[in-house]
């Protein structure tokens, strides 16, 4: 049963992928665009509550493995990649209409997007630490032709530049893999079973430390590049800006967790191998550092959809923090604040997208009374950015408030770093928005009906988790956090 | 005890891949560092292929075949109609010299081998030893990726990474399962092509494949 369940989710945006590639410049592409990403979507809640009623699954003769962890990973990805089809179904209409996008270059970015979320359902889903590999090079490779779709100068620099640094990062990747294979090929033998993660898993203590010390270094530099770590982080806030508006949503979304998920599997490895905190340690110090150079950096953007990826960075760096801090509180807090982060981050790059496409420009000084031009777009942007900055009661409030209260319990030394981040950020994006969504303005109201529905049903799930976890979710966090340690 | 002769001969290999790896490091004319890639590749499948006779695991044979067939054969042909197509011949210059490149990447070498030091400490099978030399050309391509300006070179550089890291792969392990370098290889491929779609796309926006052109986003 888990094969067939796992087959459907694998194979409909695989299929998509396909179909769209062959389909792509029709009028519909767009609605077959959303109807496949709704199948996935139905496909993931269907493994997830098998997965979360009866506890971690292997599949394919041990190929793939699911466990609370990942699948929640799986649903958030299917979930924000249904409802951005939906926002990108108008959006890319209208760009299309302003003459910025061909009929062909809507067909690459179909095909492509299905594939893409084939890709991190893939590298989400396998056991196998090469396909791991193998997966996440698809997803750049999926995304680096989106981030250049506009073909303008300043798109291709952004592009190129994404492609060489997560290039060379994820080829570092590679290397650490191999030191891995290297380590435990002298434990499990030769063969498949030495990449598998539930057989490295089981033997992890015999595992030898100092090559799997070196190969987390490489894994982490490697993979850390993808999730945005400072100081690898200079191709994100690049290809965010320059990309189309979906593309951004779900690299902040979507990608950037997928890469942390990969960092967090193999450092229980090295942990367990080493018996010591030593890839927790290092986590936590590169976690640290994204927040506070993130959050200092804020200050210095122009570019609306710039600054909101610097925010990306700053809230990755919070999440590698709580994953390297570890214990079943940390984790928890983990995983819920890149539950609310993905929701809150794509409602706001829609309502960004919105507001760039309106007003033709991206720079923060020449958008002004969103609220006046249209109160959806402004409503859903200020919101989105009370959600994001962690006022409560939303739910990155109570994540953020979790993440904090373990770093006192446990590093008090890190709480002030923490706090004076958190309050930089604060100051730094409410001073920005603010004027955006309040000021005056002569424009027209928008003439289009801009798709908003995601934008507000995301910000409602965020309040929701602010307000009240569910048990049966809390209890299936709990479940995660265990089984990482 | 003597060595046998096939380590010999893998030793031998090793060495000439470093050297080709420094000589793409020295190299301006792009069509010459296509040459070198074609046989930086040569070298890597016949050690693969050493490696898979030696040890008698057969899924090694694929990958040497596979190596002949996309880093010798394809690659290289792709590069090649792609530079007559876009009519570039020099890397006119690089952003360091090359004595000074040469020395950094010396170091490398030596900062490669230090770290490797404790894993060669552990090894037992044949050839273990030569993680060393793996990392240091995978390190002296990353270099080259750093010093060029031309978007080609970088490419090639990119490949060249690769070749290390697979070198890598078969002699400290005995080679990654093989649905695992299928999709490497996959992945290697498919990225030439999307590079190919970038020099066209880059040349057309920038008149040049000089990636000093891309310097435009900053924070500031």
């Amino acid at each position: 049963m888990i094969d067939l369940q796992l087959m459907v989710l694998l194979l409909t945006p695989l299929l998509g992928g396909g179909l769209l590639a062959v389909f792509g410049s029709r009028r519909w592409a767009a609605e077959l665009n959303s109807l496949m990403s709704f199948a996935t979507f139905l496909a993931a809640v269907v493994l997830t509550v098998r997965v979360v009623e009866s506890g971690p699954q292997v599949a394919f003769n041990e190929q793939f493995f699911i466990d609370q962890f990942n699948v929640f990973l799986v649903a958030l990805t299917a979930f924000v990649a249904f409802t951005t089809s939906l926002f990108s179904r108008p959006y890319m209409r209208i760009e299309q209409h302003h003459g910025k996008l061909s009929v062909g270059m809507l067909h690459l970015y179909y095909s492509m997007y299905q594939l893409f979320t084939f890709a991190m359902l893939v590298a989400l889903t396998t056991n196998n630490m090469g396909i791991v590999w193998v997966a996440m090079e698809a997803a750049t490779l999926t995304t680096v032709l989106l981030v250049s779709l506009y073909r303008t100068p300043a798109s291709l620099e952004a592009a190129w530049k994404y492609f060489i640094l997560c290039g060379v990062g994820i080829a570092l990747a590679l290397f650490g893999t191999i030191l891995l294979y290297f380590a435990a090929e002298r434990v499990l033998g030769e063969g498949g079973s030495a990449l598998l993660w539930t057989h490295l898993n089981q033997v992890k203590g015999d595992l030898e430390p100092t090559v799997l010390k070196l190969a987390f270094i490489f894994l982490l530099v490697g993979y850390g590049t993808k999730v945005g770590l400072v100081p690898l982080h200079s191709w994100l806030p690049d290809a965010h800006a320059e990309g189309p508006t979906p593309v951004s949503a779900v690299l902040s979304g979507l990608l950037l967790n997928v890469a942390l998920c990969a960092v967090v599997r193999s450092k229980v490895l090295v942990d367990g191998s080493l018996e010591s905190h030593f890839a927790g340690n290092l986590m936590m110090g590169f976690g640290l550092l994204s927040v506070v150079v993130a959050a200092f950096s804020l200050f210095r953007q122009k570019d609306i959809k710039r600054m909101f990826a610097y925010s990306s960075i700053e809230h990755m760096g919070l999440i590698t923090f709580a994953f390297g801090m570890g214990g079943p509180v940390a984790t928890f807090a983990g995983m819920l604040h890149m539950t609310v982060h993905s929701l809150t981050k794509s409602a706001i790059f829609f309502a960004v997208g919105h507001a760039a496409q309106k007003t033709g420009t991206q720079l923060m000084e020449n958008i002004r009374g969103l609220l006046q031009v249209s109160p959806t777009v402004g409503w859903g942007l200020m919101l989105g950015t009370f959600a994001i900055l962690g006022m409560p009661p939303f739910g990155v409030f109570a994540s953020e408030f979790l993440i904090i209260t373990t770093a006192m319990h446990e590093y008090p030394w890190s709480t002030p770093i923490l706090l004076i981040a958190l309050g930089a950020a604060f100051a730094a994006i409410f001073g920005k928005v603010q004027p955006i969504v309040f000021g005056e303005t002569t424009a027209k109201p928008l003439p289009h009906p801009p798709a908003l529905i995601p934008v507000f049903a995301h910000l409602l799930l965020v309040l929701m988790l602010g307000l009240y976890m569910p048990p049966y979710l809390a209890d299936w966090y709990r479940q995660a956090a265990a089984l990482l340690g | 005890m003597p060595i046998p002769l096939t380590l010999q001969f893998i030793n031998l290999l090793a060495a000439l891949l470093l050297l080709v790896a420094f000589a793409m490091l020295t190299q301006r004319r792009i069509l010459s560092l296509i040459n070198l890639f074609a046989l930086q590749g040569a070298v890597l499948a016949l050690s693969t292929f050493v490696v898979a006779y030696s040890t008698g695991q057969h899924h090694l044979y694929y990958s040497a075949g596979l190596t002949l067939l996309l880093k010798v054969l394809l690659l290289p042909w792709l590069l090649h109609r792609l530079i007559q197509r876009l009519n570039v011949r020099w890397d006119v210059e690089t952003l360091i010299n090359i004595p000074t490149t040469m020395l950094v990447g010396i170091a490398l070498v030596i900062f490669s081998f230090n770290l490797a030091a404790p894993i060669t400490q552990l090894a037992e099978g044949l050839t273990r030893g030569l993680i060393g030399i793996a990392l240091a050309s995978v390190l002296l391509s990353l270099l080259m990726m750093l010093t060029r300006r031309k978007a080609v070179s970088q490419v090639v550089a990119f490949l060249s990474l690769e070749n290390g890291l697979f070198f890598a792969a078969t002699s400290a392990t005995q080679g990654m399962p093989l649905v695992v370098e299928l999709g490497i290889a996959l992945d290697v491929l498919v990225a030439t092509f999307i590079f190919g779609i970038f020099f066209f796309q880059i040349r057309e926006t920038f008149d040049s494949l000089d990636i000093t052109h891309m310097e435009k986003l900053k924070d500031d």
